[in-house]
């Protein structure tokens, strides 16, 4: 096959080729979306991730805000001001959002909302910090976003509209002890995240402070495919409830998994679990009587949900998914914030932002916690027959 | 006792895959005593050739793993020709190394032309059934992996023992050079030795695939390490040692997760690994002959 060295070269040069063209495909431009401030108007910076890997969070998020501003705007605005937004791309990247961050200073932005992941959050963080400017994360639910890791103080001016992912635990538990009315449950939660693990022990600890019992606590690992020899042990144990923190990839072969042993009792998670590969891999009739928290369901009836999932389908013709709802969100408190302050400032915003009390958002009323974090409700999502329903809303 | 049975089945059909896979560790260590870490990377290429001729030519499960088995043992040649024949007389950490490269590249180059993500293996292909036998749970596909690995494993057996090539094999392993002089050809040898080992592989691929679902371009290695303990368990170089190895492996793993803790499972696994090479380093089936290490 490889005769000579020279053709030994050849292929190797022709496989380069191969796969520069290969790489070269299917990338497109970014584009920004850069309006002249306006004298006058309130200017609010959107840093949000419009390329790179979670690029389809921060577009999202952005058409939220942008709907929740245009809306703003047509009633009048806030304060007797037009709300003016800068929206820039952070690129997923850490050090582009502070770099993002440091331009929107420039800009006299009276906040920042985004960007969207924790890391990201992170990374702008410090500029927010030190120009003392609130900075709203729509969807970065790690713990130490808005508490110094540290000195575990609260960061003054980082606020967030989402719950911290432990959160879903609590609500998880809930729900199987007040709705599905189950007296014991196991817990067989991946060991390698931490976001499961926190999952785990709040699901443990409300789960027993209802009254419920931990039959037992198993584990698999990232990248386990095999799940029997614990299935079989755990349908001994005999739990009314199964709770699964952890990711699609290993929660779906585990359920089908679990089925195909004769497990029939309900089994829940949290929104790791969502992902059409779920359905995919799982199959439909596996999935039925399984359950999964989540920040928000474009199902939902209440009024205010019904209204928005409106509005955003006729602008972006367009499902709202979640991240456009907590873009949305993020804007909305940081009006409620500018009324209750009465001043288009920075500092008195943060202050404001921090006393925020039962504010009605699109993902749930809000109450902000000294940790700057929202005690809000969530969503349980049920799959009948392959397909996402929304259940019932869970208040804490 | 119900529990204990069940448990059996789930250790007996995880570990004829592992044993698969442990063959062609044992092989290809049996003849030029290089410990071939690309393996689990090529029964990963085996799963998604036996995906994409089940997706894209629509052919059964059957044809999809023959597909696959004949690619992978073109894709075992190619790898020896270029990775390791120009190194067969350097130091063994040179090859040693060079395996770990090739794993590397056939993980990456898979990522770079599919994506990371994980692909699903099209339930047309086999359709599950679950029988309710005495209150025991048994599936078609645990039925299917365990025939077809024992089948694969006879075949195999058949091969080495009563075909020419099968006693070249065993002259190389034996003695390279004594095997040259008796007019047997050692490139030619290690080549079918390779594009055998990988055809295993390349079947046990597929039935990751038909398992569990959904294969991803790391799917391999995992598998692979647990393999290559099996094949140490069993004694490296030996054959039956590789099979016996797979399956007590695969059984030990599922009664640790199903009596002890299902924490404990890979400890207990790489345990094996250390402590086989502390007490009996030739492994079950090894004879101290004491040129092995």
């Amino acid at each position: 096959m490889f005769g000579t060295k020279k053709r030994r070269i050849a292929i190797l040069i022709m496989m380069v080729f191969m796969f520069g063209i290969i790489a070269g495909c299917g990338r497109e431009a970014p584009t920004n979306q850069q309006p002249a401030p306006t004298a006058g108007a309130i200017n609010v910076g959107l840093n949000v991730e419009l390329s790179g890997g979670v690029a389809s969070y921060g577009t999202n998020a952005r058409d939220g805000a942008m709907l929740a501003i245009e809306q703003v705007n047509a009633a009048g605005g806030v304060l007797g001001q037009q709300l003016n937004p800068i929206v820039r791309d952070c690129k997923s990247l850490p050090d582009e959002a502070m770099s993002v961050s440091a331009a929107l200073v420039d800009e006299n932005i009276v906040a920042q909302i985004g960007p969207l992941t924790s890391g990201n959050v992170a990374g702008s963080t410090p500029i927010m910090m030190e120009n003392k400017i609130p900075l709203i994360a729509p969807a970065a639910t790690a713990t130490n976003v808005t508490v110094d890791d540290k000195t575990g103080a609260t960061r003054d001016y980082i606020f967030r509209v989402c719950f911290i992912d432990p959160f879903q635990g609590t609500l998880m538990a809930q729900f199987a002890a007040d709705n599905l009315k189950v007296k014991t449950a196991v817990i067989y939660g991946d060991t390698s995240s931490d976001y499961a693990k926190g999952l785990a022990d709040y699901f443990k600890q409300t789960f027993t402070e209802k009254g419920g019992k931990i039959l037992g606590t198993e584990g698999f690992v990232k990248d386990d495919r095999d799940f029997r020899a614990t299935l079989t042990k755990i349908k001994g144990l005999g739990p009314e409830f199964i709770y699964v923190p952890g990711y699609y990839q290993e929660v779906a072969p585990l359920i089908a998994q679990a089925r195909e042993q004769g497990i029939t009792v309900p089994i829940g998670g949290p929104d790791g679990w969502d992902s059409p590969d779920m359905v995919t891999v799982a199959k439909a009739e596996a999935l039925n009587n399984t359950y999964f928290t989540n920040h928000y369901s474009s199902q939902d009836t209440d009024p205010k949900v019904v209204a928005f999932v409106e509005a955003f389908k006729t602008k972006y013709n367009k499902e709202p998914d979640g991240f456009a709802a907590l873009g949305y969100d993020s804007v909305q408190i940081m009006v409620q914030g500018l009324n209750d302050a009465q001043a288009a400032d920075p500092v008195k915003l943060a202050g404001a932002l921090a006393q925020i009390k039962n504010f009605e958002g699109i993902t749930g009323n809000m109450t902000i916690d000294t940790n700057h974090n929202p005690v809000k409700a969530g969503v349980i999502i049920e799959f009948k027959d392959g397909k996402q329903t929304m259940n019932s809303r869970i208040q804490p | 006792m119900q529990e204990l049975i069940q448990q059996l089945v789930n250790g007996l059909s995880l570990g004829a895959i592992y044993a698969l896979i442990a063959l062609g560790y044992t092989m290809v260590y049996g003849i030029i005593k290089l410990i071939n870490f690309a393996h689990g990377d090529v029964m990963m290429v085996g799963a998604f050739v036996g995906f994409f001729s089940i997706t894209l030519l629509g052919t059964n499960i059957a044809v999809a793993m023959l597909i696959a088995m004949a690619v992978c043992a073109l894709l075992g040649v190619i790898i020896e020709k270029v990775a390791y024949r120009p190194l067969r007389n350097s130091t063994r950490i040179a090859s040693l190394i060079t395996a770990i490269g090739v794993s590397l590249l056939l993980e990456y180059l898979t990522i770079f032309l599919l994506g990371p993500n994980q692909k699903i293996f099209p339930d047309t292909a086999f359709t599950v059934k679950a029988y309710d036998i005495a209150g025991l749970s048994i599936l078609n596909k645990d039925v299917f992996v365990f025939v077809s690995a024992v089948g694969l494993m006879l075949v195999l057996q058949y091969i080495i023992k009563y075909t020419k090539t099968g006693k070249a094999m065993r002259a190389v392993s034996l003695d390279n050079e004594a095997a040259i002089l008796m007019g047997i050809s050692v490139d030619k040898t290690i080549s079918t030795t390779f594009a055998i080992g990988s055809a295993l592989a390349a079947a046990a691929g597929v039935m990751v695939g038909v398992y569990y679902g959904a294969i991803n371009p790391l799917m391999g290695i995992i598998p692979g390490l647990k393999a290559f303990v099996a094949a140490v368990l069993g004694g490296i170089g030996i054959i039956p040692g590789a099979m016996v190895g797979g399956f007590v492996i695969g059984l030990l793993e599922t009664l640790v997760s199903g009596y002890g803790n299902s924490l404990y499972r890979d400890a207990v696994s790489f345990g094996v690994l250390i402590l086989i090479l502390l007490v009996k380093p030739t492994g079950l089936f090894g004879k101290d002959t004491g040129e092995k290490v």
